[in-house]
């Protein structure tokens, strides 16, 4: 099957600093892909650049994008224009922001209808409505008339996640959707998105840095730290059998609810991300890593296939198992 | 053994807005953010206090060292009571009870630097070892386990975690017997907020502190709390040792929100 995102050897740089140093992504259609990462790991400037919409003075100085074979980085600035409308919806972490606060939620979403799908006043309103009942907003008709700060963070959200399926795009971009939000809040929002993923067999790119989040709707994840993918593969390969450093640390450092009354402590991953400034030699997560030896200095961080749809960037591999040592032993 | 603080029937009723029929009728009430809640801190223990947003927990948290003034109830702390509390009486009692915000952003001064902001604190409150401004401001963030040289930056120059372990020396910086931690790591990455939670243990164990651990992650509190709260609504709907509670839950409520919690597995 054909992908519908491909993203290869992306590089977003801010003046001398390199905030996303070589990511390579794909997800294909109807696929609910997460990407998790600490802040600054260079998440949502990935999703960014698949808009096109890196700040100044910010650029993507490499990489290639397709969407449905078409280049996104070689469109111009009406095919872009059409591309965001059309083809991708995103909705960001903070609702509040993203919506125009004099006016009322039901127009902005009327007026998306009306320019991405080109309806007319009154076909765009009942759609509107139609909208908002679709995503589980109770009494959308009065709903339809209210503004954005007489609703609830929660409900806010859902307004963000109607206009950005109302011109039924292949392909939504969530960055961080439930993060303001309360659990109960947020376990209705990852059910109404995986309801909508399978009505419309829609594509999802998730970013969280909440692992609990992916491992609940997710089929497929990338694993970012420091401007770099250091791992990917299906979510039940990932918790099971992680095979990045990072990816194991982050997964032992997941607060749970299985350590009520127990007085062991959950190993916390020593010292600080890397700075935006910082340009490491070798592997990024190097000052960091428990297993880190002194070749890790030197080695590139290139994805290495290591088992079906799993790839990592450590070329060391700890925690391999069988295969690999008999691997060693061949060479 | 006699409790750190305790906390009876605290009342907090917020006033709505209403039409001027509702008011020339004036029936209805106010919304009761929170509803009669009573708990008992015990000394070097950490209660956890839980909710969905909206059911009470901010504002129990400033009713107790009165940054809102509670309607009805009462509070003590080593018996002493709070809300009678005026002057250098109340400025003494909230010296004993700190608070740590979620957003240390908005919490520590962004002009002075952080060891001033530390000194500062220290000086006002006449703390032993404040005269030494070097020795004092070395020690608290040695505490939080941030390296010395932290003193001359200022809090923009700061990551997020680096921020919130100093909102957390600033708050020791007065010799504080309870920390109010408000969401104090719900804004932090995950590794950076296993580290903050460990320092909360740290500082229970080796200072004797007793911590009220405000969070809507119950995973969170579940790493720290010895016993926990959960709120909805403004009241307390159940309470008790935080094993107990989270491994089998008695009130409905709790039952529901322990079930809508991702697991960290899929």
């Amino acid at each position: 099957m054909s992908d519908l995102l491909s993203i290869r050897g992306l590089r977003v740089e801010f003046g001398p600093s390199v905030a996303v140093h070589d990511v390579s992504l794909t997800v294909r259609p109807g696929e609910f892909v997460g990407l998790v990462g600490e802040s600054g790991s260079g998440k949502s400037l990935t999703c960014r650049s698949i808009l096109r919409l890196i700040p100044p003075p910010g650029r993507t100085s490499r990489g290639e994008i397709s969407f449905d074979g078409r280049d996104v980085m070689a469109m111009s600035h009406d095919e872009l224009r059409a591309f965001r409308g059309h083809d991708v919806g995103t909705i960001f972490q903070d609702p509040f922001s993203s919506l125009n606060p004099v006016f009322r939620v039901g127009d902005q979403l009327a007026e998306t209808l009306r320019l991405n799908a080109g309806m007319g006043k009154r076909e765009a309103k009942v759609r509107a409505t139609e909208l908002l009942d679709h995503v589980g907003i109770p009494d959308p008709a009065r709903r339809y008339l209210s503004y954005p700060h007489e609703l609830s963070g929660g409900m806010r959200q859902r307004v963000m996640i109607a206009i950005a399926i109302a011109a039924k795009p292949r392909l939504l971009i969530a960055d961080e959707p439930t993060t303001a939000l309360d659990v109960t809040t947020q376990a209705q929002i990852l059910e109404l998105l995986a309801r909508l993923r399978r009505e419309h067999d829609m594509a999802v790119l998730l970013v969280s840095h909440d692992f609990g989040v992916i491992a609940q709707v997710c089929d497929r994840l990338a694993v970012m730290y420091g401007g770099h993918v250091v791992e990917t593969g299906t979510v039940g390969t990932l918790y099971q059998r992680p095979e990045h450093p990072y990816t194991r640390a982050l997964l032992e450092s997941v607060p749970s609810l299985e350590s009520a009354g127990s007085a062991q402590r959950r190993p916390a991953i020593p010292g600080q991300p890397p700075e935006l400034t910082e340009t490491l030699p070798g592997c990024v997560f190097a000052p960091r890593c428990r297993f880190a030896r002194p070749e890790c200095q030197t080695i590139s961080m290139a994805l290495e296939r290591v088992g079906p749809e799993h790839e990592t960037a450590c070329p060391i591999r700890p925690f391999a198992t069988a295969p690999s040592a008999m691997r060693e032993r061949a060479s | 053994m006699t409790a750190l603080l305790e906390a009876d029937g605290i009342v907090k009723e917020f006033g709505l807005r209403r039409s001027r029929l509702e008011m020339l009728r004036g029936t209805l009430p106010g919304h009761r953010a929170v509803d009669a809640v009573s708990f008992t801190l015990g000394r070097g223990e950490i209660l956890g206090v839980a909710g969905g947003s909206g059911s009470g927990k901010t504002t129990l948290a400033r009713c107790l060292i009165r940054l809102v003034e509670p309607d009805e109830g009462s509070i003590r702390l080593d018996g002493e009571d709070v809300r009678a509390a005026r002057g250098s009486r109340l400025r003494e009692l909230r010296r004993r009870m700190q608070m740590v915000f979620q957003d240390p952003y908005a919490s520590l001064n962004p002009r002075i630097t952080v060891g001033s902001a530390l000194h500062e604190a220290g000086r006002v409150h006449r703390r032993p070892g404040s005269e030494d401004r070097e020795a004092f401001v070395g020690e608290l963030l040695e505490r939080v386990h941030l390296p010395a040289s932290i003193a001359v930056r200022r809090p923009r120059e700061l990551s997020g975690g680096q921020r919130q372990r100093v909102a957390v020396a600033r708050a020791l910086a007065v010799g504080p017997e309870i920390l109010i931690a408000d969401e104090a790591v719900s804004a932090l990455d995950v590794s950076i907020q296993t580290q903050l939670l460990n320092l909360f243990l740290d500082l229970r164990d080796d200072l004797g502190v007793a911590i009220v651990f405000i969070a809507h992650q119950l995973a969170v509190i579940a790493e720290v709390a010895d016993r926990v709260a959960i709120m909805h609504q403004g009241r307390i709907v159940e309470t008790g040792p935080t094993a107990s509670v989270f491994h089998s839950p008695q009130d409905p409520y709790t039952v529901a929100l322990l079930g809508a919690h991702p697991g960290t597995h899929p």
